[in-house]
């Protein structure tokens, strides 16, 4: 006892000193977490900023090609589900039968120039007659209709948009499916005007406008805009502004849709004896 | 006696605050970052008895933790340093030795003997505390060199405040 006294005694700075070292690394240790996450939340924080703005540089520089993988896969997309759902026809076809025909079919395009400030504006895609695109084939993109393909080159084509005062749409509304023509009036490039709904029609503004189906350009049901303002015209028809879906300022890809069965319906409509 | 404690007592105060108040917010960059409040072991008297010295240490540097909020980070650095003390001192000693009722300052033992006992507490100091606080060592001399750095700007604060308070 008296030697360990003695000891003590002696060794005193050295016992003391590991017993509050000991203390002092315990207290370190039990909180570790809290100090070891502040110094990685400390270096995390500036990495961070400079990751986040390397990155925010590196997807701008990438957002090109972003978006065009995204168009691509968008009119994939689209065809499948054009194959998969399509059930205008009276029989329902399994898709490896025979009599199954697809009925449209979607080539995804770059807008290479734009037109939204004349009376008769176009828009240039980048692929052509080669990609099977042809005069007469519609244009949509994914907020709605563009337009109609105009004329073709080898590797180019032009579209009338739905800003041309020249094209003429079939629309309907989808609530009860009446349906009339839209046409620009060539002032704002937001809204466009559905003509020729008779005036007993209920309307009231947002009602949703679609493609009509009727004609052989669009599939039905394509969005083309809301109902933005309606008067009565001369008597018996609204006079319907509709703002578009499509913002036409800022449309960058489009898919050109090619109705597969439009040859057949063209030869069956015309041999019908109009007079 | 009671006026050498009130002393180091009111000196305990002044460099805790003087640390988390300005010193903690000078960083200069990743390198350098300055710990003064060591200067409190420096000064105590030579006649410290030994438990009193690292007990005195342990509530500097917990003093500084609790305002870090890096509990036993800085207690562990600093009892680490007061316990090289009385052997640094032994190292360092003039020829004639230590005189009673001398303080360790330069006043008394000249500038080059105060710097070397800085410099060796300091480094044991920041050495112990930047490797601890980093636990690890991966980038050892990216360590080193912020030890080193910061060893020599601490050093250089101390020594520069021997002129300026204690001139006599």
């Amino acid at each position: 006892m008296k030697s360990l006294i003695q000891f003590l005694l002696r060794y005193h700075f050295i016992i003391l000193f590991i017993l509050i070292e000991l203390t002092s690394l315990t207290l370190a240790f039990r909180n570790n977490d809290y100090q070891k996450a502040r110094t990685v939340n400390l270096v995390q924080n500036i990495r961070g900023v400079y990751n986040a703005k390397i990155y925010s540089l590196k997807t701008y520089i990438g957002l090109r090609e972003i978006n065009e993988n995204l168009a691509a896969e968008n009119t994939r997309l689209n065809n499948i589900i054009q194959r998969a759902y399509h059930s205008d026809d009276i029989f329902f076809y399994r898709e490896d039968d025979p009599g199954y025909k697809q009925h449209y079919y979607m080539t995804g395009a770059t807008i290479i120039n734009n037109k939204t400030n004349t009376q008769h504006n176009f828009i240039t895609l980048n692929k052509g007659a080669e990609k099977g695109i042809k005069p007469g084939m519609g244009v949509i993109s994914n907020d709605g209709i563009v337009g109609v393909v105009f004329d073709v080159s080898k590797n180019y084509a032009t579209v009338i948009t739905l800003l041309n005062t020249k094209l003429i749409i079939s629309a309907k509304i989808k609530k009860n499916n009446y349906f009339g023509s839209l046409q620009w009036d060539g002032k704002s490039p937001e809204i466009s005007v559905l003509n020729e709904i008779p005036h007993h029609v209920e309307i009231n503004k947002g009602d949703t406008i679609t493609t009509s189906g009727y004609s052989s350009i669009f599939p039905e049901g394509i969005m083309i805009g809301t109902v933005n303002d309606y008067i009565v015209k001369g008597g018996n028809f609204y006079k319907i502004k509709v703002s578009l879906s499509t913002d036409f300022k800022k449309i960058r890809f489009v898919n050109v849709i090619s109705n597969l069965k439009k040859d057949e319906q063209l030869e069956l409509e015309k041999s019908f004896p109009y007079d | 006696m009671i006026n050498l404690l009130l002393r180091n007592t009111a000196r305990f105060v002044v460099l805790v605050l003087l640390q988390v108040l300005l010193l903690d917010n000078i960083q200069l960059n990743a390198y350098l970052n300055p710990f003064m409040y060591v200067l409190f072991i420096l000064l105590l008297p030579f006649e410290t008895p030994a438990w009193l010295l690292l007990v005195s240490a342990f509530l500097m540097g917990f003093s500084i933790d609790l305002f870090e909020h890096t509990p036993g980070m800085h207690a562990s650095a600093t009892v680490f340093m007061a316990f090289l003390r009385p052997l640094t001192l032994k190292i360092i000693a003039p020829r004639e030795d230590y005189e009673t009722s001398t303080y360790p300052r330069v006043f008394y033992y000249g500038f080059v003997w105060f710097l070397k006992y800085s410099l060796i507490l300091v480094f044991a100091h920041h050495l112990f505390l930047f490797y601890f606080e980093v636990f690890s060592f991966s980038g050892f001399f990216h360590t080193l060199g912020k030890v080193i750095l910061s060893t020599l700007f601490s050093s250089g604060f101390i020594v520069l405040s021997q002129f300026l308070f204690y001139r006599k």
